[in-house]
């Protein structure tokens, strides 16, 4: 499958280059048709490629090649910085009216997500502590107003709905006076999806604009979508006049070259991404991580972030010194697995590892969720002086902790095996880094 | 004759209606695709290196797929320079060809591979929002038109609301829905529905499932379990596995195809919203990489606007106006 990044690209070509004393013109070019083909191969709108590898090669086939040591790197550097710029320095936050409530109009193709983005931002805004009240203008979807209305009494956010009989402007019009009365501070209208070349649907978006006078309106779109991106974000633009995106379904595989199109063409910034299919997978976009995204090269910056939030130090540094004296425990290894855990799906932080895609042995890894659960199921299964001292853990022990966690002495045999291996493993770690000392990091992936 | 004229003729045989629905729900594929290629023609009386890059370019366009489209421009030099073709008009042919061969691979017809004298299984699997529950509410409502008895599976108990939205296709159609309560296991629900089904001899069992991104294992696993469940309890089913494919969707598409193939064994697939500007052209890479073919198309938002596909019809609706152009 065409799927290696532009790290692996450009690799095959300057292994051709090395060893030359030079690089030529030619290499620049054949460089050039390299990054071209991945952003192709990312789904970037193909005009969007040809202005910006043009603007590269500008910028590359300057000096700064040329002179540098190694020309690969310098390459995925101008590309990388170039990428992020076009994709927009910095992220930008949501609208706040000044008088409230603050309105928010979602829009869309069919199955973009927009129910389900309308009630992810409701639940964002409830973190910080505001009200938002949900307007169920998708009177032509069947059941869509009973998908928000679900999300609504899942997250305990008012849901305003005429039913499927009302006009989406008159569901509006009363939905905002009913926020006002209720004192939301902030209105999300979840829209009905729609082509954006169907002039009758387009014609009553416009309508409910001018009805509702919104602070935002967020166009969503799947991260998925190819060439015709542009097209359809520049249709919603002209007619709408956008204020932000909202990309979803990035918690694919997809590299998502889409973002970069229409920010290409809308010039909009993207301000959410939508990365899981939990109300709180909502996360504000970093134009920097998506551009390594989209040439291949991970995302190193979002993993360090997660490690960060959900390591605690203090324990990091407990967990440390335990190892170092050989007293990891199974409740130690309880802890550590909760923590992983807390940091997301394994695999997701797996792909979010540079050159994770390269190594032979990851590509194939697929994490298993459920055997992770097998394994805290026969940890919690033990007594606590099993946990202390799993040496005494004898065959009728085992037998015991596998009907517990309804699981076979196989298992558990195997888990306490791993177990032994992996303090050995801890013990060879520790004390080669004995000398200069490093921070700790996961020594486990069961 | 010519190529274009046993197309032409061929297309000809088809009911004037199916015809006018392909070319009405492609016209905004078609207008700017074929415009471009008829631009590119008029640009270049001669076939040389700019040329075959720009056709490049066009196809990537249509989401052809990068590898394939380095292929099929590969093979067009080739022939090209295998049969002296230097005039940019005396390609074109050639390009339509090479469409129709990918698309249709294997001469036999696309249909479904539905059994005649007892039940039919068929199991729609995809990502989230491409248009499983609205295919299947379509779907059931040609079979029933075609004297069948149909009965739908609410696979889908995860999303809100999508059990929902599947008793209101059923209504519209006519037909029952069996279902569960939200968040109970799908696999359940499918056994039941194959015993419904089967004690009310029904002859074709729709199972949706819920959409679903192909690279949460979990997520795969379990629909894993649900086509092992149609397995056990009917050895032959599910009788197809069909693939629902967003026409706007663009190189996820293959990755798609590939880890649904793996989990479900996928045999077909359904290009929805065809009717946008969206052009589908991943699925020639599907079809050229993964050899998984097109079953039915989605041209519109009427109950009767999906259509079984075929590959004539999409290549002749891309290219109409070319081909009225060379057979006068």
């Amino acid at each position: 499958m065409a799927f290696e990044g532009l790290a692996d690209r450009l690799q095959e070509t300057l292994k051709k280059i090395r060893g030359k004393g030079k690089v030529t013109e030619a290499d620049v070019k054949s460089m050039m048709r390299e990054v071209r083909l991945a952003l192709l191969e990312a789904d970037v709108n193909f005009k969007v490629v040809k202005d910006f590898v043009n603007r590269v090669k500008e910028r590359a086939v300057g000096q700064e090649v040329l002179k540098s040591l190694t020309p690969g790197q310098q390459v995925i550097k101008v590309v990388n910085d170039e990428l992020t710029q076009l994709m927009g320095g910095e992220q930008s936050k949501l609208a706040t009216s000044a008088r409230p409530p603050t309105v928010i109009m979602m829009v869309g193709l069919q199955g973009a997500g927009k129910t389900t983005s309308t009630g992810k931002l409701a639940k964002y805004l409830q973190n910080q502590n505001r009200s938002p009240m949900l307007i169920a203008a998708d009177i032509y979807r069947p059941a869509a107003i009973k998908q928000l209305e679900v999300l609504g009494e899942q997250l305990d956010v008012p849901v305003f709905s005429l039913g499927n009989k009302e006009n989406p402007v008159k569901i509006v019009q009363q939905g905002i006076q009913k926020a006002k009365e209720e004192h939301c501070d902030y209105v999300l209208i979840d829209t009905a999806g729609r082509l954006h070349v169907d002039e009758a649907l387009m014609d009553e978006l416009h309508q409910i604009k001018q009805e509702a006078n919104p602070d935002e309106i967020l166009l969503v779109i799947d991260a998925m979508t190819g060439q015709d991106a542009v097209n359809v974000a520049q249709s919603f633009n002209e007619q709408l006049e956008l204020s932000g995106v909202v990309l979803t379904k990035l918690d694919g595989d997809t590299r998502g070259g889409a973002a970069l199109s229409v920010k290409a063409v809308t010039g909009k910034p993207i301000k959410f991404v939508g990365m899981g299919e939990k109300m709180d997978a909502l996360e504000p976009f970093h134009p920097d991580r998506m551009a390594s995204r989209i040439l291949g090269m991970g995302d190193v910056l979002t993993l360090v972030e997660k490690a960060q939030r959900e390591m605690d130090e203090q324990k990091a540094k407990e967990l440390e010194r335990k190892m170092r004296k050989m007293a990891f425990t199974f409740d130690d290894f309880l802890d550590q697995l909760e923590q992983v855990r807390n940091m997301g799906p394994l695999d997701e932080l797996l792909g979010m590892l540079p050159g994770a895609g390269k190594m032979k042995g990851l590509k194939n890894l697929q994490v298993d969720e459920k055997k992770l659960g097998q394994v805290e199921a026969i940890v919690r299964s033990m007594t606590k002086e099993e946990k202390q001292k799993p040496e005494i853990i004898n065959a009728s022990r085992r037998k015991r902790i596998a009907a517990g966690s309804g699981t076979s002495v196989q298992d558990v045999n195997r888990l306490l095996k791993q177990f032994q291996d992996m303090k050995k493993m801890m013990k060879q770690m520790t004390s080669m880094s004995k000398k200069k000392k490093k921070g700790f990091k996961f020594p486990f992936m069961p | 004759m010519n190529f274009f004229q046993k197309l032409k003729n061929k297309v000809a045989q088809q009911t004037e209606s199916v015809t006018q629905k392909f070319k009405d729900g492609l016209s905004k594929t078609r207008d700017s695709f074929a415009e471009r290629v008829n631009d590119l023609l008029s640009r270049y009386r001669k076939v040389d290196e700019d040329f075959f890059e720009e056709l490049e370019e066009i196809l990537i366009q249509a989401d052809v797929g990068v590898e394939t489209v380095m292929e099929l421009v590969d093979d067009l030099r080739m022939e090209a320079k295998k049969n002296k073709i230097v005039d940019s008009e005396g390609l074109k042919p050639l390009l339509t060809e090479k469409f129709v061969d990918i698309l249709a691979k294997s001469d036999e017809e696309e249909t479904l591979n539905i059994p005649d004298d007892r039940l039919g299984v068929i199991l729609f699997v995809g990502v989230n929002g491409v248009g499983k529950t609205t295919t299947i509410g379509k779907m059931a409502h040609l079979f029933k038109n075609a004297g069948k008895k149909v009965i739908l599976a609410a696979g889908d108990t995860f999303r809100a609301g999508a059990i929902e939205q599947l008793e209101v296709w059923g209504e519209r159609a006519g037909v029952d829905v069996i279902k569960h309560k939200p968040g109970s296991d799908p696999a359940a629900v499918v056994f039941d529905a194959i015993q419904a089904a089967q004690s009310r001899q029904a002859d074709i069992l729709l199972c949706d499932t819920a959409g679903r991104l192909q690279n949460k294992k979990n997520l795969m696993d379990e629909l894993n379990k649900v086509h092992r469940v149609i397995k056990r309890e009917i050895p032959d089913a599910p009788h197809e596995t069909l693939l629902v494919l967003d026409a706007t969707t663009g190189q996820n598409a293959l990755s798609q195809a590939k880890l649904f193939g793996e989990a479900a064994g996928v045999t077909g697939i359904v290009l929805t919203k065809l009717d946008g500007t969206a052009k589908g052209g991943i699925v020639i890479a599907i079809r050229n990489e993964l050899d998984l073919p097109v079953k039915y198309v989605g041209l519109g938002e009427k109950l009767d606007d999906l259509q079984p596909f075929q590959a004539e019809q999409f290549v002749h609706a891309l290219f109409a106006e070319l081909i009225e152009e060379n057979t006068g």
